[in-house]
């Protein structure tokens, strides 16, 4: 079996540029690639552009990247809980791209599975169809979207083997899975690196073939950003 | 005595029908779960990537890679599944899902929403919410009648940007229940005290009133 696994993020990073587009999953603060995040602000590659569902808060996930103005454009469908976003989009130095959430997920899937166009109802008759070819299904109006990719993308998942199986867990998969395919080299870390033969070829969610680099995160916080409870 | 929050919820509960799969919004949409009636099965869909959401957890039950759409920390229930947000908004997209309820900022008379971007305003992101209104098959809003300076928000025509068009079958506001027919918008329901005369000085778009409307009952 191929071994993709690397010694750590350093060398799981090797050949990022500035300038360079990159994918990060995630959905708010659960699944983001931590490690390589942080990695990313060690090497300060500057002028990035992030696609990435959420943008991170101020002082985790990618909004450890706008603090050091290193992202030049996001990518993303919710932005909201992030100040110092806010204050470099207001200023002119951040670019953004609002997209639809599954518009998004779709767009990157697309990517990946070598499909440059395709047609989906959410937007259209809104700003985000503007500009965007339009055309009419079974008496539905359909806006065209394009495929996205990345040169770099960073994915997290739960387990891994050597040969770059993933298998992710609860909500912490989301766009994971599609970034995964969608990179010219995807990095994945994980929790749990295991011996190619240890994961259950049936359970595994992401197939290695997408997978150039596999590390162990260091650690994980794991940062919740609703902490909501009952009492019973 | 207009509606509140749980009562706008509690009367949306009511359209909930059992086998339905339903995606809740944030806001006053999260609070129907609680209402939904006793022996009445529904599978609530996340759309980050989970249908069969359970209640919040309990303090060691919570789990950082288990929240909902909204970021909170969630649980899940015996029959539950988890997958990819492609999956999710295919899911959505494919009609799957039966039933979506979430707030809005405006409505039209012809069912268009206006919920994501308010002009001069920081830009959020329209999250899930124009993929939702662009594919569901019914779609019920749970919203104030008017803004806190007593305009309508249910309009001729929206005047912030809009969502998605023509997609809103249902509103509850605190005032009244009404259907978005194509004449505009018909009174089915008025919360309990309030007149007819004040839901029609409520509304600015176009209020279809045939017969006697009866009160919300809750």
């Amino acid at each position: 079996m191929i071994n993709k696994t690397v010694k750590n993020a350093q060398e799981a990073l090797q050949g990022i540029q500035d300038g360079m587009t990159l994918m990060l999953g995630g959905f708010g603060l659960c699944g983001i690639p931590e490690n390589s995040i942080q990695e990313l602000l060690r090497l300060g590659v500057k002028d990035l552009t992030c696609i990435s569902n959420n943008a991170g808060v101020d002082d985790f996930g990618i909004g450890l990247l706008l603090q050091k103005r290193q992202v030049k454009k996001m990518i993303s469908s919710y932005v909201g809980e992030n100040a110092e976003f806010e204050r470099q989009l207001l200023s002119g130095e951040l670019e953004v791209e609002l997209i639809p959430q599954g518009t998004l997920a779709e767009r990157v899937r697309a990517g990946g599975a070598g499909i440059p166009a395709f047609f989906t109802p959410a937007g259209y008759g809104t700003e985000v169809g503007e500009g965007k070819e339009s055309r009419e299904f079974n008496g539905k109006m359909y806006l065209m979207e394009t495929w996205l990719k990345a040169d770099f993308s960073f994915v997290k998942a739960w387990k891994g083997d050597t040969a770059g199986n993933l298998i992710y867990k609860g909500t912490a998969r989301n766009f994971n899975p599609m970034m995964a395919t969608a990179g010219k080299i995807t990095v994945a870390e994980v929790e749990e690196l295991v011996p190619a033969g240890e994961l259950d070829p049936n359970m595994i969610h992401t197939p290695g073939i997408y997978v150039q680099r596999i590390y162990q995160g260091e650690k994980y916080e794991k940062r919740i950003e609703q902490r909501t409870v009952r009492s019973t | 005595m207009a509606l509140d929050k749980n009562q706008i919820a509690k009367r949306i509960a009511q359209e909930v029908k059992n086998g339905m799969y339903v995606n809740l919004g944030i806001g006053i949409p999260t609070l129907v779960a609680n209402y939904i009636p006793q022996g009445i099965e529904v599978v609530l869909q996340s759309e980050n990537g989970l249908l069969g959401m359970g209640p919040f957890p309990t303090e060691d039950q919570v789990d950082a890679d288990l929240i909902n759409a909204g970021k909170q920390t969630i649980t899940t229930l015996p029959g539950s599944s988890i997958f990819s947000s492609a999956e999710s908004f295919g899911m959505i997209r494919g009609e799957h899902v039966h039933l979506t309820i979430l707030g809005a900022m405006e409505v039209s008379e012809k069912g268009d929403i206006a919920n994501w971007k308010i002009p001069g305003k920081m830009v959020k992101g329209m999250g899930g919410a124009m993929d939702l209104v662009a594919s569901a098959k019914n779609i019920i809003v749970a919203m104030q009648h008017t803004a806190r300076d007593g305009s309508s928000k249910l309009l001729k025509k929206c005047t912030l940007p809009i969502t998605g068009l023509a997609c809103v079958k249902k509103i509850v506001t605190d005032l009244a229940v009404l259907e978005v027919t194509s004449e505009g918008f018909k009174l089915l329901e008025r919360a309990p005290g309030v007149s007819v005369e004040e839901i029609q000085k409520a509304t600015e778009g176009t209020l279809i009133v045939e017969g006697e409307i009866p009160e919300v009952q809750l």
